[in-house]
This record gives structure tokens, C-alpha cells and sequence, in this order.
């Protein structure tokens, strides 16, 4: 009975099957949008079996979260009370190349970027042509191809932001097993993305044609057009009149701002018009600890009625820092309707980060429909995250305009559309001489908070490390203090230098 | 008082052995008496008997002997050797073998020597009476299991633990669903003995499961010829629990909130007065009762038995109720050349788990409030609420309505059995061929409901789970034997065979909310692996002096790709029994002196997963779609493999002395043994985008366990009416990692494990190089002047002038350096009684419940709730949780009394067959230590709301006719 010894699993399909059924491509290309956002195969969480990232608690190895922890609890926008090991460095600005919450994105990154390259890999023109594929199903395929290859690049402007570009570099080119890759740097990184972006463009469904929560050629554009916004701070030359480019191709295709600011950040938010690419949430079908459900959950405590966000209770950990709330010339919201702070009990200043009622909260995500229902589930928010959205596109361009490289006036309408949307009028219209940099910084601030960009933005205009621009805690100071500027990226984790030779330190760490 | 009379006659004599020599501290006792004495060191002894008495002489090891006295007044007397006790025999792999004959190092505990008490599970039977092997309760759950290690753990992230083989049939190692533990199916009371492989020599027989160890269990059979014998037990246990987790109390917490907290903490304190610990924990009352029939029907012995245990736990709603029967025939067909074993033993548990939150919540929910709120909602309990009057989700949740309010019940039956046919060949008897066809087979029901109104599940609706598994395991051997005298004192003895066993794991799981109207979860999964192996083993004894042995076995297992699935397992052992030898042949100190020397390599196969190797796609469930458009997709995983994954492989050395001294009394073996386990099965960070995973398991990396072990047995009394059996085993082990990457890096630190309570996914342990596996990982606390702690101040330990995980080091290891057991049995006339003492040294507990619960951040609980902190927040003065402060680290050394029993023999009843006896036993007597937490016999080293192990007093009436 030696025959016996060849098993197959049962539950499981092998590699060398999986494609026999055609319907395998959307399921495995599902995943890889499902990998933003979801932790594991079994929702909300499983076991060491079922889940994506082993050696990290499901829940925290969500990639939304740890972008969303690297991006926001590092800056102005957010404290976090939980003192989860690891989890307090980041806002004091201490972290190490052992911080698990920097091992946690970083391998996010790498799994998302692995996962692409199998099925970039197993949707090859000749591979597709070998089993025969054809007609709709060939045409899905190739889309569903170059989304993939837009997830990589994302991935990879994401290892490009946060990691300095000093990353090991993988491509479909890479099977499964093989020898650790070599290191790339920020500009051959830059170029790699750049070109598979434009390479894409070509492949992917036309702007507002593609099915919900699928990227077209409209996430790509706005994917340029941060590449190129952010060139300059990441040492690869002014490019901020290609970042107007694109994102003047992405306000062109016929998006238009959500009426009201709040209701993109609802249970029903997938009807949104001005959403780009979002991450799709549900509450009974797409369970996760990590993505929606932290954002809904963590900036709900105090006193705070969690019923009225559409939740069965909070879990008392985000709040901002004053000098967010000092964004805002009226932060009661009664003017800017952006400022949807939460004062009830809660001190503006932050005395102990621990404490919840220290700091003002900020219930912006909402397990709530426009028409106030409440979502399918009260645990889990059918609230999709906005990736990409028409007022992002809009600050690009002004931004880049400020400096120099658009229409001014152009964007000085762009803007006020976002001022008028959040005053319900006029009284906020800025005037021409007002467009400055800055001005765009503070207004993303306002416009875009907790969407995952702050430590981006800061990084651009130098005020991240900086003492420069100071906010409570920063540093490690109740006051705030400046860092050391090696502080910019994050270290590669201790983990991946030791499994790979070719790997080599950021400096500083 | 006897006093010489007229008729006595005082006798005087010698006992000798059969060589000659002088046999001192023989038993002399008068029959029918109790008077009697012992023989001196030169054999004489002297005594005053009535005139036609008998007089009984027994000595250990020897064949007890009567002898008429008449009117003689001097007697000589023999004792010639128990042959029955030289021709013991011990179970071993594929067969058995002559005690004497042995050559590995293997440990035989039958009846006689077992623990004694509540004993729900077989790993119980035996704790604390090997060396070299570790028992470790988990905690004190109904049937819950113990932790086995025999001689360290072989491996880091592959099983560690032992094979267990019960009557011939490997069993699954796999979780049984539903159960406390697999064993506990298991009735302890048809178990007749243990026999623990421990050195290669002995275990590679197994191959590729051995490197652990192997337990051979056989149960109770009947007996040819015996007439039939009914035996009936029954018990009844009260468990208490032996203390609780100091905790402040409702006064002394509301001081503390007073002086700490803000204004709205304060007004969330409660007036009540609630010792939360005191009210979730009960005494416990529990039952055990046994029958068996044993005998012969012509040559057909039999045992038949039926056996009903009730177990309650201390934690309140715990409780197992096991019923279990067994069936064993032993007939000889064919003229005596065909022997038949034939075992069947099934059995039912039903299960109603405790939900063992309510440990945890009952230390650190605020002493200050009452159980029932006064209110309806939440089954009437005091509930932390939000302001809208729902639960607050992240606040600790009352314990009782925990308790009361979970509902999770199993029901499970698991059937073991086999038919093994020994064919002697009529044309050469020294021929057997031996099959063995045997099945373990198991199916779970198990129901978890949780109703919509209890705050835990809240939101959710309530939960019910409804799951099930079914184990289908096959096994098949087949083997010949030949064994040969070839002259009066050397002997050959030779096996080869073949094994074929078979593992189907099928299990469902569905939950939903109690109304079940939406599926919450739903996990379906079946897997299967087998095992294919071919076995040889010759046993040499030359002149009775010299004895080897050799084993090889060849396994295949389904879990590796094509071209690793062969292994094969070599052992090489030798034995010289000294005492055999010419000039020790006549010692008059010496009855045994045997050397033995053992290498060997075993395997591990049990990597956790079936198709590790493969590279496949892993659906989702239904709670992990993904929407594209309106559609939600099932996705498809591609996962993470290594097409290269083999073998672990153990290289065992053994050296051993197995000795006993006449005179003294005293016998006893001392072991040393080295094991490297290399190809270490070892989850290893992959360098990053090279695989569909960032840990994978792989064959790098190896660890090394040496030890020594002392085993000594003194008959210290041997009288007829009054015995004393001491034993007493010591263990050594060293535990190092010696390699975790394939290429060596000073900088690599190692592999977190140790996952702590307080912080989400925060681990406390690493396994590093030079280190034993899962030697604590820690910040080294720096303290003021008077010894206090400083919050948050520790040793820059690699003066980069920052305090991050890179300061952190090694501080001991969850295992002992050093285990001991000791125990005692004696009888006096028809009293019986003993203890077992069991110790463990140089173990280290990191006290999680104290890091967690002794900062004054805790008792602000979450979302405006309050929680109880333990006293020693008022030493430390912490305010917010220093988890990795080494400051938590205890020693756990301890010395605990597992077990006091007594008994007295009712003797017989109702003139003739029936005799009685009643016992008393207490388990978990008491514990000496210096740790502070409540128990420090921690699995696993960190200690976390355990399920407290309780003190056990048990009444036993035992009759048999």
C-alpha cells in the first residue's frame, strides 16, 4: 500500500489544478483585494492555519490597520491608549527594527506583492493560451492581470514611502522558493513603479467602467500622481507637473464630489460618486478585526453612545492631537462641517496617551447608511474605506499648482469646491493669495484625516521628523519634540536581515 | 504478645541461595502469626515456634517457601530464584522481551505501582514515578490531560509529544474535538501497565515517531485457567480548591480608586461587597465506579469491563461523565500455536466545558459590585455598560454570567481496538507470524450556545456552534519472529515486519447567532495521512552475559513530497550483564549489574500539517469573501510551501547501569543519554517576497538535550505483615539550542514565542542559539535605592543610550533544570498506605496575571468600567504595564505531595470469595515553593489564569468475589 502515501488534500486545491475551473481566476484574484483589507481565510480570524501573516494576532496584521498604525499614529491625527508592545513607539517616534507593527506592514507588503506575482505568473498570456482560456473569461483574466500588477505597484510605492525604497525586490519573474532577492533602491524602485503604471494603462478597464472595489485606469492615475507628488521629497527630482497630469486625467473622467463630507465614511459609502477605489467592507460576508472594524471601533470610548455609530461598543483607543483640532479655526463643526470631533467628556489636551478622555475623539468612520440605518452587522461595518477619492485628486493638483507646476486658478476652484462642500457655502472660499503649500498641507489635514496619508504629507514638507511643527507626545515629549531624521523611513525589520543576506540596514537604524 | 510456652520450639537455621551463598534479611515468620524475624548478615536465623508449625520464608526475588518445622529444631532452607519474576516480560515495540534480556532504557510500572485517588485520565497513573519523564497537569478541568515529555523536547515547532501505543495500536496525537484531552477516553482502571521507551535503542523501532519517546499501555486481561473473578470499585471524591489569587479587596479597591481616580471612576464604584473568586468556584463532588469480570471459559480467558466516572470541576458548570467498556480475549487455538488477542474498549464522554473566561474576569472584575444587577436584561447580572446601556464589549464581563450563560456540551465516543494473531508454525515453533489489525476511531458531537441576551455575545445575537469530527485511523501490521536457543545460554531473536496505519480527520464547525438566522462562521475541513513502514529488529544474547540488539526501520509518510517521504531509523544496542561474569557470579552483595550502551536515530514526522509540502489553494469561508461588483467570491489562497521539508532526525546515545545489591536491598539504574535533534522542523521567517507566506516551516536549525537520570528502589521493610517500599528518581536535563539558521548569524536573535495576556500578539519567550528552548526573553528592570521597581527605567544593555527590544535578554526557561519524584508504600498487616512527592528545580514562571493586573492603569477598564488589580500594584506603584520587566520573572521550584493514601484490607467476607478493601486518598497534599502566584506547575511557564489544579480527598470501597 505504498500508493497510499500519495495524499491529496481535500479542502484545499492544488496548484496544479486550481485553473481547471475558470472561476478560480476572479477567486484568486478576489484575494488579492481581499489581502488590503481581510487578515486570513477564515472571517474575522482563525487559526495559524487559516491566517495570511503567521507569528502577529490576526487582528493586528490587517494591511489597512498597520498602513493606517504607520501612516497616523506616528503624526498629528492620532494617539492610540493601548500600550500592546510595540504599539506606543510609534507615536513616541522610538520604534526599532524588531517593532512588530513595522514587521507586521512590511510583511503585509511583501505577501501582497508575493501573492500578485503567482497570479501575474498564472495568467501569462502563454499559461492562459496552454489551458485554453477564451472569450469573456480570457478578457477577465488580462484585467484581472494588470489589477494585479497595479496591487504590486502599490505595494511596492508603499515599501517606496515607508521603507525608503531599500527594499528586496520580487517580480512574477521570481517563483515560489526561490533564493533571497537582492535589494533595490528608491530610484530604481521609483522607476519600476512608474513603468508598470504606465505599462498598465493600457490593460486596464477604462475609468468608472470596472466593476465596485476593482482598480481601473483611474486608480492608476492617482497612483501617479502621488508617485509624482512625492518625488521630490524622496530624492527622485520635481515632478510635480507630471502629479497635476494625473490627477487632472483622474478629475477629468467624470467624478463628482459626495455632497455631504460625512456620508463617505458611512455603511453606504460604496454609492458614493467621488470614490475612486475603495476597500470593500461587509458586515456578515467580510469579517476582519483589523481594517473597517478597528477604524469604527478604536476612536469610540468615554462617553461616547457607540449605538449612534452604528456599533456594539468601542474600544477606546484613538483620539488626535490638539494640534490637529487647531486645524480647524471652528472645531466645533458648526462652520467646517470636516471637523466632526467628539468633546463630551473628553480634554483637548493629552496628558496621559493611555487615557481615552484625553484628547478630542473623532468618530469619522460610522457603521451607518446616509439615511441613518444601521449596518448588517454591529460588530463588523459594511462602511468601505476610500483608497482613492475625487478630493485627494483635487489637493494634488493644488498642491502641485502651489508649487508652481498647474493652473492656479484652476485649483484654486478645486479647493473652494472642497470649502463650499464643507461649510454648505461660500463663507470658507479662500482667495487666490491664500493657495500656498502650507495651505494645502492644513487643508489634506482637514479634508483627508485619518485616510491614511498624514506621515506622507508631513514627509513632504518636512515637518515629520522636524522640530519645525511639534504636536503632543511627538517624540516621546508631552510637548512634542523634534527627531533624528533617519526617523523618515522605517527600519527593515531584524526578521528579513536575517533571512536574507542581501539585505542591508537603512541608515541610522 | 507471644510468650514461650511449655509446647515451643525454638528453631535456628540457615537460608541460603542455590550457589551457596548466604541469603541475609530473609523473612522468617511463623504461619498464621505474626510473629517472625529475619535471617542475619551471615544467613542465620533463630526463632520460637509452636510445635508443628510451618514457617514461611520470602525474600524479594525470590520464590517464597514453606517448610513444616515438626519437631525439628534446625532448618535449612534454599531459596531459589523467582523464575517467574526472570521471565517477566516487558511490552516493547512489535513483540516483547525478557525483562532481564533488555537493552534500552525502558521504565515498566504496572497496577501495584500506580497513583492512587480521583485518576480520570491514564497519564495521571504514573506521574512522578519515572525519571526522565515529566508530567505536567493542565490545570485542573475535568479530564483534563498532563503535558508528557520524556527526556526534554526533542523538537521546537513539530510535536513534542511522546507516541502513545495502547494494546499494539499507535494512537492519533491529533486534538480530539470535543474532549478534555484524548486520553480521557481512556478508562484508567483497565490499564494493567505502562512501559516508557525512552533511549532510541529501545523507541527507533517506531521510526519516524519516536523521537519523543513511546508509551506502550496494555490493559488488563484474563488469565487461562482462572475461575471467573467479579471486582468491584467504587469512589467518591470532594475537590476543593487549594486557595485563590490575591486580589485587592472591595474595600481596599475602593480606596484605591478614591485616591486615584477621576471623578467619573469613582462614581462607577458599587457598594457591594463580592469575593468573585469565592463565587465562581464550588466544591466539588465526583463518582467512579468499575466492574470487571475476569476468568476463563476453557481456553478462553476473558476480561469484561464497564466502568462510570462523574467528574465535577472547582470552576462551577464543569463537568465530565464518562462511560466506558471493554472486552479483551486472550484464547490459544490451534493446539496452543495460535494466539489470539483480541481488545475492544469503547467509550462515551459527555462534556459540559466551563467557559474558562470566568478565571480571568473573576480576578479582575471590581469587587465593589453585585452579581445581579436587579434588572432583567443580561440574564439579571451586573454588566459594564455603555452609555446607551449596552454592553460594553471591551470591559471585563461578569463571571457568573459567563458561567452561567455558556452552554458548551460534547459528546464524544472513541472505540480503540484490535485482533492480534500470533501463529506459531507447526513445523518450526520457533517461527511466529504475528498480525495485528486494529482501528481508533472517534466521533465528536459538540454544541456551544451562548443566548442573544448574554452580554458576552451581545451583538452578535448570542452564539450557537454546532461542530463535529469523525478520526478514522487504520492500522495493520504484520510480522515474523523467530526466536532460537541455540545453546542453554545463547539465544537469537529476530523480527521483520511491516505497518501500514491510516489517519482521516474529518471536522465541521458551524456558528451562528442563537436565533440562527445568520451563519456567523462556517469551517469545514478533512484531511488524511498515512504512514507505510518495514521493520527489523535482532536481539543477540551470548551466554547469557552479553546482549545486543539492533533495529532498523524504514518509514514513508504521506506528509513530505516524492522524494523525501523515505526515512530510515538505525539503533545499535549492547548490555553486559557484569554479574553473569565468573568473579561476580557468587557476590553475595551484588543480584544485578548490567551495562548498557544504546544509540540511535528516530524521526518526526508530526509537522502539524498534512501537505506542507504542496503547493495548493486554500478557499475561504463565508465570513471572508471578497465583494468585486455586487458578487461576494469565495477567494482562493495560494499558500505558502516547502517542497523540501523532510525528516526530523534524533541521534540518541544512552549509557546506562542497571544494579541491585542483595543485602541492602537496594536496586536501581542510573541512565545518561544525549539527544540532537537535527533538520530541526522549525517555522523560520522566509526572506520576504520569496514565498506565499512570511514564516514557513523548514528543516534548519538543531537542539540538543543531554541528561541524567537515578532511579533507586529500596525494600526497606520485607516482613510478612509489614512492608516499606521506598523510590525516589531524580532527573538532569539540559535543554540548548545549538543552530536556527541555515547560515550562522551572531545577529539573528531567534523566534518569539511565549504569547502573554495584555497587548494583543506580545510574547514573552524566544528560542535563540546557546539557549534552551523557550528561555524567556526580558527587559532587565532597574531599581531605586530601596528596592523598588522603576516604572519603565531598565538597563541599557547594549548602550545605544535607547531602551528598545534590543536591550532585551535571555533570562532562564519554563523547564526544569532538575525533576525528582519520591514515593513510599508500606503495609502492616492489613493496613496499607504511601505518598508520591514530586519536585521540580530551576523552573521559571513569568507571573502574566501580576503584569497585567498589578499597574493602577487597570483598574480603569476600558471605556469607563473598573477592574480589580492585584496587591502588588501597591509595591511597584506601576502606572501603566510593563510586560517584559524581568521584575515578573519567579522561580518555581517546588516540592509538591501529588498523592497520600490509605487503605485497610476488609480481608474476606461472607466466609470465603469475597474480600473488601477501603482506601482514603488525598491528591494534591501540598505545595512548597517560593512562587507567588497560586500554583507553580505552569505548562508552558506563563501563568495566566489557569484552571487551579484542586485538593482531591477520595473514599474508595473495593470488593471482589
Amino acid at each position: 500500500c505504498v500508493k497510499d502515501l500519495d495524499r491529496m488534500p481535500f479542502n484545499e486545491v492544488t496548484s496544479a489544478t486550481v485553473y481547471n475551473d475558470p472561476a478560480a481566476y476572479r477567486q484568486v484574484g478576489a484575494k488579492l483585494y481581499a489581502g488590503l483589507m481581510l487578515t486570513g481565510q477564515q472571517g474575522p480570524a482563525g487559526d495559524d492555519r487559516t491566517k495570511d501573516i503567521k507569528g502577529m494576532d490576526e487582528g493586528f496584521s490587517s494591511y489597512l490597520r498597520n498602513y493606517w498604525y504607520l501612516q497616523t499614529l506616528t503624526t498629528d491625527e492620532a494617539v492610540i491608549a493601548w500600550s500592546d508592545a510595540g504599539l506606543p513607539e510609534l507615536h513616541q517616534m522610538k520604534w526599532s527594527s524588531n517593532n512588530p507593527f513595522v514587521r507586521g506592514f512590511y510583511n503585509r507588503v511583501f505577501y501582497q506583492i508575493a501573492s500578485c506575482n503567482e497570479f501575474i505568473r498564472e495568467t501569462s498570456d502563454v499559461k492562459l493560451a496552454e489551458r485554453g482560456v477564451s472569450g469573456t473569461i480570457l478578457t477577465d483574466a488580462k484585467a484581472l492581470r494588470a489589477e494585479a500588477r497595479f496591487l504590486r505597484a502599490l505595494s511596492y510605492w508603499h515599501a517606496l514611502d515607508l521603507f525608503g525604497g531599500n527594499v528586496p525586490f520580487v517580480t512574477d519573474n521570481d517563483v515560489v522558493g526561490s533564493a533571497p532577492p537582492k535589494q533595490t533602491n528608491a530610484k530604481d524602485l521609483f522607476a519600476y513603479i512608474e513603468s508598470e503604471l504606465k505599462a498598465i494603462d493600457s490593460e486596464l478597464v477604462e475609468a468608472r467602467k470596472n466593476e465596485y472595489a476593482r482598480a481601473d485606469k483611474a486608480a492608476a492615475w492617482m497612483l501617479l500622481a502621488k508617485l509624482y507628488l512625492n518625488a521630490e521629497a524622496q530624492g527622485q527630482g520635481n515632478r510635480y507637473a507630471d502629479a497635476a497630469t494625473y490627477a487632472k486625467k483622474v478629475i477629468d473622467a467624470g467624478y463628482s464630489l459626495q455632497s455631504k463630507y460625512d456620508d463617505l465614511f458611512k455603511a453606504d459609502n460604496h454609492n458614493s460618486t467621488e470614490v475612486i477605489w475603495a476597500l470593500a467592507a461587509d458586515g456578515n460576508r467580510s469579517q476582519t478585526w483589523g481594517g473597517m472594524t478597528f477604524l469604527c471601533h478604536a476612536p469610540v470610548g468615554g462617553s461616547m453612545p457607540a449605538s449612534s455609530y452604528g456599533i456594539d461598543g468601542g474600544w477606546g483607543g484613538v483620539r488626535v492631537t490638539p494640534s490637529f483640532v487647531k486645524l480647524f479655526a471652528d472645531p466645533s463643526g458648526k462652520t467646517d462641517k470636516r471637523a466632526m470631533f467628539y468633546t463630551d467628556g473628553q480634554k483637548l489636551e493629552i496628558n496621559e496617551i493611555p487615557t481615552f478622555t484625553d484628547g478630542y475623539a473623532m468618530p469619522k468612520y460610522k457603521n451607518i447608511t446616509s439615511a441613518g440605518k444601521v449596518g448588517t452587522n454591529l460588530t463588523h461595518p459594511d462602511t468601505d474605506f476610500p483608497m482613492f477619492r475625487l478630493a485627494d485628486a483635487y489637493l494634488i493638483y493644488a498642491e502641485a499648482a502651489a508649487r508652481g507646476a498647474g493652473d492656479k486658478a484652476l485649483a484654486l476652484d478645486y479647493v473652494n469646491k472642497l470649502r463650499v462642500r464643507a461649510y454648505g457655502n461660500t463663507s470658507g472660499n479662500i482667495a487666490a493669495a491664500d493657495l500656498t503649500p502650507d495651505f494645502v498641507l492644513a487643508e489634506r489635514g482637514r479634508e483627508l484625516s485619518w485616510e491614511g496619508g498624514r506621515r506622507t504629507d508631513l514627509l513632504r514638507f518636512g515637518k515629520f521628523t522636524s522640530s519645525s511643527y511639534l504636536w503632543a507626545w511627538k517624540g516621546g515629549v508631552k510637548d512634542g519634540a523634534g527627531v533624528q531624521d533617519y526617523l523618515k523611513i522605517f527600519p527593515l525589520p531584524s526578521t528579513d536581515l536575517t533571512a536574507n543576506p542581501n539585505l542591508v540596514q537603512n541608515a541610522g537604524y | 504478645v507471644a510468650s514461650a510456652t511449655a509446647q515451643d520450639l525454638t528453631v535456628s537455621g540457615k537460608v541460603q541461595e542455590s550457589n551457596g551463598s548466604a541469603l541475609p534479611g530473609v523473612s522468617v515468620l511463623v504461619k498464621g502469626t505474626t510473629r517472625g524475624t529475619q535471617t542475619d548478615a551471615e544467613g542465620n536465623f533463630k526463632i520460637v515456634t509452636p510445635a508443628n508449625a510451618t514457617l514461611v520464608f520470602s525474600f524479594v526475588g525470590m520464590t517464597t517457601q514453606e517448610v513444616a518445622v515438626g519437631n525439628r529444631t534446625t532448618v535449612s532452607v534454599t531459596l531459589l530464584n523467582d523464575n517467574k519474576q526472570l521471565a517477566e516480560v516487558v511490552v516493547i515495540g512489535y513483540g516483547t522481551q525478557r525483562k532481564k534480556d533488555l537493552t534500552g532504557s525502558i521504565a515498566s510500572i504496572t497496577t501495584a505501582d500506580f497513583n492512587k485517588g480521583n485518576i480520570a485520565t491514564p497519564d495521571q497513573l504514573v506521574a512522578g514515578k519515572v525519571a526522565g519523564v515529566q508530567i505536567t497537569p493542565n490545570g485542573g478541568a475535568p479530564g483534563a490531560g498532563s503535558t508528557i515529555r520524556i527526556r526534554g523536547g526533542a523538537s521546537l515547532n513539530a510535536s513534542n509529544d511522546p507516541l502513545i501505543v495502547i494494546d499494539g495500536v499507535p494512537l492519533d496525537n491529533s486534538e480530539l474535538k470535543g474532549a478534555p484531552n484524548p486520553l480521557s477516553l481512556i478508562n484508567p482502571n483497565d490499564i494493567e501497565s505502562f512501559n516508557i521507551l525512552k533511549d532510541a535503542s529501545a523507541t527507533a523501532i517506531y521510526g519516524s515517531r519516536a523521537s519523543n519517546g513511546v508509551i506502550m499501555i496494555t490493559t488488563k486481561k484474563g488469565k487461562k485457567g482462572d475461575v471467573m473473578r467479579v471486582n468491584l470499585s467504587t469512589q467518591a471524591s470532594v475537590g476543593q480548591r487549594t486557595g485563590q489569587i490575591e486580589v485587592l479587596s472591595a474595600d481596599d479597591f475602593r480606596a484605591l480608586v478614591n485616591q486615584y481616580g477621576t471623578g467619573t471612576q469613582k462614581s462607577l464604584l458599587g457598594s457591594a461587597v463580592t469575593d468573585w473568586q469565592k463565587e465562581i468556584y464550588r466544591t466539588a463532588v465526583s463518582t467512579d465506579n468499575n466492574l470487571s469480570v475476569t476468568g476463563s471459559v476453557k481456553n478462553m480467558p476473558y476480561r469484561v469491563s464497564v466502568g462510570y466516572t462523574n467528574q465535577n470541576g472547582i470552576l462551577k458548570t464543569s463537568n465530565m461523565g464518562r462511560t466506558s467498556a471493554s472486552v479483551g480475549l486472550t484464547p490459544m487455538l490451534l493446539d496452543n500455536h495460535l494466539k489470539v488477542d483480541i481488545n475492544v474498549k469503547a467509550s462515551t464522554i459527555k462534556n459540559r466545558f466551563a467557559n474558562q473566561g470566568a478565571i480571568g474576569a473573576a480576578v479582575a472584575f471590581d469587587p465593589t459590585q453585585p452579581i445581579f444587577s436587579g434588572k432583567e436584561s443580561y440574564g439579571g447580572y451586573f454588566e459594564w455598560v455603555n452609555a446607551d446601556g449596552k454592553p460594553n464589549t471591551i470591559a471585563t464581563r461578569n463571571p457568573l454570567g459567563l458561567l452561567d450563560l455558556t452552554d458548551d456540551k460534547s459528546t464524544v465516543n472513541r472505540s480503540i481496538g484490535n485482533m492480534q494473531l500470533d501463529y506459531k508454525f507447526h513445523f518450526l515453533p520457533e517461527l511466529h507470524a504475528n498480525l495485528n489489525v486494529g482501528y481508533d476511531i472517534s466521533k465528536s458531537d459538540g454544541n456551544r450556545f451562548v443566548p442573544a441576551l448574554a452580554a458576552s455575545n451581545f451583538s452578535n445575537g448570542g452564539e450557537k456552534t454546532v461542530y463535529t469530527q469523525d478520526r478514522s485511523n487504520k492500522l495493520l501490521d504484520f510480522y515474523f519472529n523467530y526466536v532460537k536457543d541455540l545453546t542453554k545460554d545463547t539465544r537469537i531473536d529476530l523480527t521483520a515486519g511491516y505497518s501500514y496505519q491510516d489517519f482521516l480527520n474529518t471536522t465541521t464547525s458551524i456558528t451562528k447567532d442563537a436565533a440562527e438566522t445568520k451563519i456567523i462562521n462556517d469551517s469545514p475541513y478533512k484531511t488524511q495521512n498515512t504512514l507505510v513502514s518495514f521493520f527489523g529488529r535482532a536481539n543477540l544474547n551470548l551466554q547469557d552475559r552479553y546482549l545486543l540488539t539492533f533495529t532498523l526501520r524504514r518509514d514513508g509518510s504521506s506528509r513530505f513530497a516524492k522524494d523525501n517521504r523515505w526515512g530510515t531509523f538505525p539503533s545499535a544496542a549492547f548490555a553486559w550483564k557484569i554479574n553473569e561474569m565468573e568473579f561476580l557470579k557468587n557476590s553475595n552483595v551484588l543480584s544485578d549489574l548490567k551495562l548498557r550502551l544504546g544509540y540511535g536515530v528516530t524521526g518526526q514526522q508530526d509537522v502539524g500539517q498534512n501537505f506542507a509540502y504542496l503547493a495548493r489553494y486554500t478557499p475561504s469561508t463565508a465570513t471572508a469573501q471578497q465583494q468585486l461588483g455586487n458578487t461576494f467570491y469565495t477567494t482562493l489562497r495560494a499558500e505558502g510551501y516547502n517542497a523540501n521539508i523532510k525528516w526530523e532526525q534524533t541521534v540518541t546515545q544512552n549509557v546506562g547501569l542497571d544494579f541491585a545489591f542483595k543485602k541492602a536491598r537496594v536496586s536501581g539504574s542510573i541512565d545518561y543519554y544525549r539527544k540532537e535533534t537535527t533538520d530541526l522542523l522549525n517555522v523560520v521567517p522566509v526572506a520576504a517576497g520569496t514565498n506565499l507566506t512570511n514564516e514557513i516551516l523548514s528543516n534548519v536549525g538543531s537542539i540538543e538535550n543531554k541528561g541524567l537520570e537515578l532511579l533507586l528502589n529500596y525494600n526497606a521493610i520485607s516482613k510478612e505483615d509489614f512492608t516499606l517500599d521506598l523510590g525516589f528518581n531524580a532527573t538532569y536535563n539540559e535543554n540548548k539550542i545549538t543552530k536556527l539558521t541555515s547560515a550562522n548569524d551572531p545577529n539573528y536573535k531567534g523566534v518569539l514565542v511565549g504569547g502573554i495576556a495584555g497587548g494583543v500578539g506580545s510574547t514573552i519567550q524566544i528560542h535563540s542559539v546557546g539557549y534552551p528552548a523557550s528561555s524567556y526573553f526580558v527587559a532587565q528592570q532597574v531599581y531605586d535605592q530601596n528596592g523598588k521597581p522603576v516604572e519603565g527605567v531598565y538597563v541599557d544593555r547594549n548602550q545605544d543610550g535607547k531602551i528598545t527590544v534590543d536591550d532585551y535578554y535571555h533570562y532562564k526557561s519554563p523547564a526544569p533544570r532538575v525533576f525528582i519524584g519520591f514515593n513510599a508504600q508500606t503495609s502492616y498487616k492489613k493496613w496499607s498506605g504511601g505518598f508520591v512527592v514530586r519536585g521540580n528545580f530551576g523552573n521559571y514562571v513569568y507571573n502574566n496575571i501580576v503584569s497585567t493586573s498589578g499597574v493602577l492603569q487597570a483598574f480603569q477598564g476600558a471605556n469607563n468600567s473598573l477592574a480589580n488589580v492585584v496587591p502588588n500594584v501597591n509595591v511597584t506603584q506601576f502606572a501603566t504595564p510593563q510586560y517584559f520587566s524581568d521584575y515578573y520573572m519567579e522561580n518555581a521550584s517546588f516540592l509538591r505531595m501529588d498523592n497520600l493514601f490509605a487503605g485497610y484490607d476488609l480481608g474476606k467476607l461472607f466466609g470465603g470469595r469475597t474480600s473488601a478493601r477501603v482506601s482514603a486518598t488525598v491528591q494534591n497534599v501540598f505545595v512548597i515553593t517560593k512562587y507567588t502566584g497560586l500554583d507553580p506547575e505552569v505548562s508552558g511557564g506563563i501563568d495566566n489564569n489557569i484552571y487551579p489544579l484542586p485538593r482531591t480527598y477520595t473514599l474508595g470501597l473495593n470488593i471482589g468475589f
